[in-house]
């Protein structure tokens, strides 16, 4: 309370990283509902079709899937390392520890380029001959897991702009030792980011 | 001589007048000025509310006698579909919120702007960008919109018109919902001023905190599913579509869980703007400060649970319409806490019927016809006789318009002094509220009972017995009409005939009339200090009892 009274006192000088912090989280809980609309959806038709829904999973490469867990986890740790060295001041460290994140943030999306190319080269895309020859259950799965990895990939590219900046920030000193609540935010995003795959992985690729 | 002793009495400039670092129009648009921003997000929405005004009158026009009177039914069905869209999203979503609580709330908390204020300018920018877009989706080839605002599948994943602008015109004032929200959250938790603990909030913050919890937590659910069939129109997924094993009533009951909720993100400021002009012209200390400010959360948590009595008839299991419509019917208590409270307030208060006062008063009694209205609605026997018909449309306007859009025009009439430093002319305004009260139930009241006799919703066309009732209404639709333009002509002429405003021309208690009329650039030059509550008139109360 002090601090806070402290904090509006100084009027637009001041500044308060737990202020921001929330903010963001209210910003990540209403990206967690975004999805949670796509989960609930997920998980009416898998009630509906629970047979053809694991039937369809086994077409997908388990081995893919796990390959982009461990990434997104990888890249989880370097970021949160990011912060670790800026608050030890290390500024370079920092600066090539959030790079490493971003080059992992790519590979997770070259990796699903190949994926979906894969799928798409066999047919099974929305629409497609291939697919509608399916029963009702496989075609939702199949189209479900498009709109969802979608979704997901199209966070991991904003993720990825997002640390690009916090980059430059980082380059320009914007961000530094004493503040370094945007790399925080940022950081909380791209966990995020990892979250939401976290509970993909085993809904698509290991309920078989 | 004179100009001199002026200028010591007032060091600094109004927020018009302030130094900014912008010149002309840029000094608006590219603004992070909380109070400018709330001026922005009164022109704007001025501007949608005409227009879905406009074709508001020319549809009940058209309902003038059975058959084409004015336009195709194709075009009925556009007018109706824009009139809802524009309505909902650009005009009482985004009303009380964005106009007044972006000028008002940061003031009223004794903070100098709100937490994020680029981000604030930057909801607004996404509100332009949504309207211009629902706009232009008009002149597209291909024809506007005809789905209504609800946009069920799977009508709207086959008609050829354009349904995919208007989507992304709804997601994307959504998006600016949802940051505006997060962006008053925020700034409540972290920006009240010293002293100004919860329970000392103004009950309009308490209306806006439960209000931005709400849009944080349903619009993302509207988010996905417009997003999903716009999906579904671009690639044919088949996530709503039966023929690929969809299903269309998944869409309905994704659609309600947003706007369900919505009501009350309408609602709910509008009951805060009543709770917190009462008090002023009752001159009474609000009756149950804290059961007001509760009755707001429990409004926003039960209210989250009703969506389905939208759907009684569309198929579910009787266990979930007893629970739906049961909830439904728990929402009318914090409602009716409400309205208690405020009746207690005027019990013994000095009652002083300025505009804005009687804008609440015909608010109370329309959102008790609104809100039993609603009780019927939810009655399981009852709904399935008037599911669809004119019934629910009269109900929901009884409660949108005349709630909230009452809610509205008393909030303009309460703080115009504060945000334009001038005064209105009384009479004009009060024949205003008038006309528009008459015309509001002449308009609204005949649609209970064409429902009740059987008058489908969004009709084109209908049955010779019902052309006495259409008729009342196409006439309370010009009153209506005319009570408004009178109101706001009123209101732009006096922004440079009207008299100069005092800082508390109402005699309010709360931290907004502490501040000059129009207040400076940062609100405050010295942090207040906060010791009593909101609605203290414990003095006026005292005199009184001494009178008796």
């Amino acid at each position: 309370m002090t601090s806070h009274a402290a904090a509006v006192a100084h009027g637009h000088a001041h500044r308060d990283d737990v202020g921001t912090k929330l903010g963001m989280w209210l910003f990540l809980f209403t990206e967690l509902i975004l999805f949670g609309g796509m989960f609930i959806i997920y998980a009416v038709y898998r009630f509906s079709y629970p047979t053809e829904f694991r039937l369809a999973a086994t077409e997908l490469d388990t081995l893919v899937g796990t390959v982009n867990t461990i990434i997104l986890l990888t890249s989880s740790l370097t970021v949160a390392m990011s912060i670790t060295a800026i608050q030890e001041g290390k500024k370079w460290l920092s600066f090539v520890l959030v790079a490493i994140t971003i080059a992992l943030a790519l590979a997770f999306l070259v990796n699903k380029y190949f994926e979906w190319g894969h799928k798409i080269a066999v047919g099974l895309y929305p629409r497609s001959p291939e697919l509608l020859s399916r029963p009702a259950g496989e075609i939702l799965y199949f189209g479900l897991y498009y709109v969802m990895t979608g979704l997901h990939a199209l966070h991991v590219i904003i993720g990825a702009v997002i640390l690009a900046v916090m980059m430059v920030f980082l380059a320009k000193g914007t961000i530094n030792k004493h503040s370094y609540v945007r790399l925080e935010v940022g950081a909380l995003y791209w966990h995020l980011v990892d979250i939401i795959w976290i509970f993909l992985f085993p809904l698509f690729y290991l309920l078989q | 001589m004179a100009t001199s002793v002026v200028l010591a009495e007032a060091p600094e400039p109004d927020f018009y007048h302030a130094a900014t670092k912008h010149k002309g129009i840029l000094s608006w648009i590219l603004t992070t000025d909380h109070k400018r921003i709330g001026i922005l997000y009164l022109v704007t929405m001025l501007v949608f509310f005409f227009t879905a005004v406009v074709l508001g009158v020319l549809m009940r026009l058209e309902m003038l006698t059975p058959g084409k009177t004015i336009m195709e039914p194709q075009t009925y069905n556009t007018f109706f579909t824009l009139h809802g869209i524009m309505m909902i999203f650009l005009v009482i979503i985004p009303g009380l919120p964005a106009v007044f609580g972006n000028f008002m709330m940061p003031i009223m908390i004794g903070a100098k702007d709100v937490f994020f204020p680029r981000l604030n300018l930057f909801s607004w920018w996404l509100f332009v960008a949504g309207g211009l877009l629902a706009l232009v989706s008009v002149f597209l080839p291909g024809g506007a919109a005809d789905t209504g605002w609800t946009f069920y599948v799977p009508y709207s994943v086959r008609t050829t018109t354009n349904v995919l602008p208007a989507l992304m015109a709804a997601f994307i004032l959504g998006f600016s919902s949802i940051l505006t929200g997060l962006n008053f959250v925020t700034t409540i938790h972290r920006m009240r001023a010293p002293g100004m603990s919860w329970f000392k909030m103004p009950l309009f913050v308490w209306s806006l905190y439960a209000t931005a919890w709400v849009q944080i937590l349903a619009t993302p659910i509207i988010g996905i599913t417009l997003l999903l069939v716009a999906i579904e129109r671009l690639f044919g997924v088949g996530i709503f579509d039966p023929t690929m094993g969809g299903d269309p009533v998944l869409y309905q009951h994704l659609f309600w869980i947003y706007s369900h909720p919505a009501v009350y993100i309408i609602i709910l400021p509008g009951l805060g703007v009543v709770s917190e002009i009462l008090p002023v012209f009752a001159r009474r200390t609000i009756f149950g400060y804290k059961f007001i400010a509760f009755s707001s959360l429990a409004i926003a948590f039960v209210g989250s649970l009703v969506w389905a009595h939208h759907m009684f008839t569309v198929g579910m299991s009787n266990t979930g319409m007893f629970v739906f419509s049961l909830l439904t019917f728990l929402v009318s208590i914090p409602s009716a806490i409400k309205v208690f409270n405020w009746i207690a307030t005027l019990y013994k208060g000095s009652i002083e019927l300025e505009v804005p006062m009687l804008f609440i008063l015909a608010f109370i009694v329309q959102f008790c016809i609104g809100g039993f209205t609603g009780l019927i609605l939810g009655t399981l026997a009852i709904n399935i006789h008037v599911q669809d018909t004119y019934f629910v449309v009269g109900h929901f306007h009884y409660v949108m318009f005349g709630g909230t859009g009452y809610g509205l025009f008393a909030a303009l009439h309460y703080w115009y002094p504060k945000m334009f430093g001038k005064m209105y002319r009384k009479t004009p305004a009060v024949v205003s509220w008038f006309l528009l009260t008459i015309g509001f139930n002449l308009l609204y009241f005949p649609f209970f009972l064409l429902g009740y006799f059987g008058m489908p919703r969004r009709y084109y066309d209908y049955l010779p017995e019902f052309q006495t009732y259409h008729q009342i209404s196409t006439v309370g639709s010009w009153i209506l009409f005319a009570g408004l333009v009178i109101m706001f002509v009123n209101l732009v002429v006096s922004l440079w005939h009207g008299k100069r405003a005092t800082a508390n021309p109402w005699g309010g208690e709360t931290l907004e009339w502490k501040v000059p009329s129009p207040p400076p650039l940062e609100n405050f030059h010295d942090i207040p200090v906060v010791t009593t509550g909101p609605y203290d008139y414990s003095k006026y109360e005292r005199v009184v009892q001494e009178a008796k």
